[in-house]
């Protein structure tokens, strides 16, 4: 069912301009429409950024979206897919007192079990990374709050798809 | 900065001169080939304003007296012209009044470029006087905009404005030029543009969309074409003619693709949507194949869009990929310019005469004849009609002056009543509904095409929102024929309190000035009608007049538009009283 809501990564690949931003979150706003993470970095075509933006909506309205991203002048091609189509990931940091670490031993625990990362430490805090899907990170802050995390973030979704993009070939024909 | 260099050394015939950024923005006016331009001079935008002193020869600056009026004066000079509009204004004040114009271009896709000035770029973000965040205000409601803080992007960033603004499905674009960028020198040169990397303006047709659209229209019983603007703006009149007449497909328009088949075209079966005519909009229900060119299904052409020819296969020309299935699920869509795809599958479509299904839309004319149209255009009782008036245009005009209207009743009996003989000649605010766009935007018309007969008519209500413009008249000795069909309310929001708010008439009586003598103290002739014996002579001295002429008919108090399609009911629930 095509307007059945499901959670689709919309990709988009820009020219690297300034305002850019502004104009494809004005495409949700004023659609009502919740953007459940964004990630903005360049792309593997120099001089191309690519936006990935996640968000829960019908397949038939991000059809339509797609449709007015891609309108826009600088924008080069807009995709989307499900997340079966891609492979992704999220990255969560954790800031955590570092007296716990050997105080608590279920900290040790935790860290490994969830193959998170220490990225510091020092003699008040030390900070854990976790790169994985949604749910992971969820779980490994469930478990860490129990213990209080001074501060906690965590990343937009960043995402590749099984299918070939295939943007350089298109700024060829846009060339042409 | 080092490529610059290597690139211009290497390109040694390329010819450079050192000029301030502001003349660089006159002479890129200039090599666009713009004549005549729209504005409102104010700080940040005044060593343009100096150059065009020293430049007036080549380009003629039309002081509007607000510079909303500047848009909508530019928009006036596109819709006629087919030309890009162009409008300039300082920043903060005059740069926020461009943006009614701008969202106005945006929805009925008129190429329009806008130049503000903008505080320079060391005070960007400190709240300097006059500072306003233009690119970010006009983002959602411009096709592309940018800001240029040195004088070395100015030819560029100009060029890709008219490239964007006229290309493709057209629209406003707005460049925002910082004043310190205004006073730099530079090596000037202009290069048009012709391409921008991320921009397709014209998408392909798909391959075999064609012969399917084709197949679908020739296998057809009862065929159906409705048409908007985009016939217009791809100038593909010629071709879209020939394929009606071909076919022998009925034919109904929205308001902005009026004009675009004469009004007395046999196949022409009238106005689509809410206050458009019986017949296309009972048989949008009934047809089996819907061909749609150039238009949009707005909400107000469809009605309640579940109920919107559930029962027709739908075709739809168009240049932008984003309308396709954006409201009407579409079974076959042909991409591309009007010009190019009607001209392509006209020899793939069989001649036909399609008359007892014709005759349908005959019949139903006749009941709307009976029940509205003859009471609206020859009317018995006392009190004028709107109707009559444009009627009484029609006969003066002979069909050939362009109609310039505002927003309300008189917009939607305008629309329904003139008879267009001429392409470009129905010059309204479709999609904003802007009420003041009508007279600002005759006055663009009428300097875009000083030949042509170019007829103003608005409500008391919206003439009354830029009124102003009547200076802008009087200083370009505009010979726009000004009428005002004025009822002493807001007519349309009238009629529907009327309707559907029991007669609460909050806030819609209105309590009018004397408008001669405001058309008068601007020195332009003028005359008021009253009673119906008086108003032929009144349009023909109006229509006589070699300058300017101001006509206020004072019609009918508590008239109404129908029939009508209450709004979110279908097109089949049509009412004609």
């Amino acid at each position: 069912m095509s307007t059945e809501r499901n959670l689709y990564t919309i990709s988009v690949y820009t020219e690297n301009n300034i305002g850019l931003l502004n104009r494809i979150s004005a495409i949700f706003q004023r659609r009502h429409i919740n953007i459940e993470s964004l990630n903005i970095s360049p792309s593997e075509i120099d001089g191309v950024a690519k936006f990935t933006i996640v968000v829960n909506m019908s397949e038939d309205n991000v059809k339509k979206i797609i449709g007015q991203i891609e309108k826009q002048v600088e924008v080069i091609k807009a995709y989307y897919h499900d997340d079966e189509a891609t492979i992704y990931q999220i990255s969560g940091l954790f800031k955590i007192k570092s007296e716990l670490l050997f105080e608590e031993r279920q900290i040790q625990n935790i860290i490994k079990e969830s193959n998170a990362r220490i990225v510091t430490v020092n003699k008040d805090f030390f900070v854990l990374e976790k790169s994985g899907k949604k749910a992971e990170l969820v779980e490994l802050h469930q478990k860490l709050s129990a213990f209080g995390i001074m501060q906690y973030t965590r990343s937009g979704r960043i995402a590749v798809t099984k299918e070939e993009m295939k943007i350089s070939t298109l700024l060829e024909t846009y060339h042409n | 900065m080092e490529t610059q260099t290597i690139k211009n050394n290497q390109n040694a015939t390329k010819v450079t001169e050192r000029i301030s950024g502001s003349e660089a923005i006159v002479r890129c006016l200039i090599e666009e080939d713009i004549k005549i331009i729209y504005g409102y001079p104010g700080g940040a935008i005044m060593p343009v304003y100096d150059e065009l002193y020293k430049y007036q020869d080549k380009i003629h600056h039309v002081l509007t007296r607000h510079e909303q009026g500047a848009t909508h004066s530019a928009q006036g000079f596109a819709r006629i012209s087919g030309k890009v509009g162009v409008a300039i204004a300082t920043s903060g004040p005059g740069a926020t009044n461009l943006i009614t114009g701008i969202a106005d271009a945006q929805i009925d896709s008129t190429p329009m470029v806008c130049i503000t000035g903008q505080v320079p770029s060391h005070l960007l973000g400190s709240d300097a006087f006059q500072e306003t965040d233009i690119v970010g205000i006009s983002t959602p409601v411009t096709k592309w905009n940018c800001q240029v803080t040195k004088a070395a992007d100015i030819p560029a960033a100009l060029a890709k404005a008219f490239y964007i603004a006229r290309s493709g499905r057209p629209g406003p674009v707005l460049v925002d030029i910082t004043k310190d960028a205004q006073f730099e020198e530079f090596d000037f040169s202009y290069e048009k543009c012709t391409k921008v990397r991320s921009y397709i303006p014209v998408p392909k047709t798909a391959e075999g969309s064609l012969e399917a659209a084709a197949k679908l229209i020739n296998e057809a019983k009862k065929p159906f074409i409705i048409w908007g603007q985009g016939v217009i703006l791809s100038e593909a009149e010629t071709q879209f003619k020939a394929l009606v007449e071909k076919s022998g497909i009925p034919a109904g328009w929205t308001i902005l693709g009026a004009s675009a088949l004469p009004t007395s075209h046999p196949l022409n079966v009238g106005m689509l949507g809410m206050h458009g005519n019986y017949a296309p909009n009972k048989l949008t229900n009934e047809c089996d194949v819907l061909i749609a060119i150039g238009m949009r299904f707005d909400d107000r052409v469809t009605g309640k869009l579940d109920e919107y020819a559930t029962q027709a296969k739908v075709i739809h020309f168009e240049i932008d990929p984003a309308e396709i299935d954006k409201n009407i699920k579409t079974d076959v869509a042909v991409l591309g310019d009007a010009k190019g795809t009607l001209g392509a599958i006209l020899p793939m479509i069989n001649e036909n005469s399609h008359e007892d299904w014709h005759q349908k839309f005959k019949d139903l004319y006749e009941i709307e004849y009976e029940k509205v149209i003859k009471n609206d255009i020859h009317p018995t009782k006392e009190g004028l009609t709107m109707g009559e008036v444009i009627k009484e245009i029609n006969i003066q005009s002979k069909g050939e002056a362009a109609i310039v209207t505002d927003v309300g009743q008189h917009q939607m009996i305008a629309c329904r009543y003139a008879e267009f003989n001429k392409t470009k000649s129905n010059i309204t605010s479709g999609g904003l509904g802007t009420m003041g766009f009508g007279l600002p935007a005759a006055i663009g018309a009428k300097m875009a095409a000083p030949e042509r007969e170019v007829v103003s008519i608005s409500g008391d209500g919206g003439y009354q929102m830029t009124i102003q413009e009547l200076g802008t008249i009087f200083q370009q000795k505009a010979a726009v024929k000004v009428v005002v069909l004025n009822n002493d309310f807001l007519g349309m929001v009238r009629q529907w309190q009327q309707l559907f708010f029991e007669k609460r008439y909050a806030s819609t009586e209105m309590v009018n000035p004397n408008f001669v003598a405001i058309a008068e103290g601007y020195y332009i002739k003028a005359k008021k009608v009253t009673k119906r014996e008086e108003l032929a002579d009144a349009v023909a001295e109006m229509m006589a007049s070699k300058e300017a002429y101001f006509l206020e008919v004072c019609v009918e108090k508590e008239g109404n538009v129908f029939p009508m399609v209450p709004s979110g009911a279908s097109v089949s629930e049509i009412r004609l009283e």
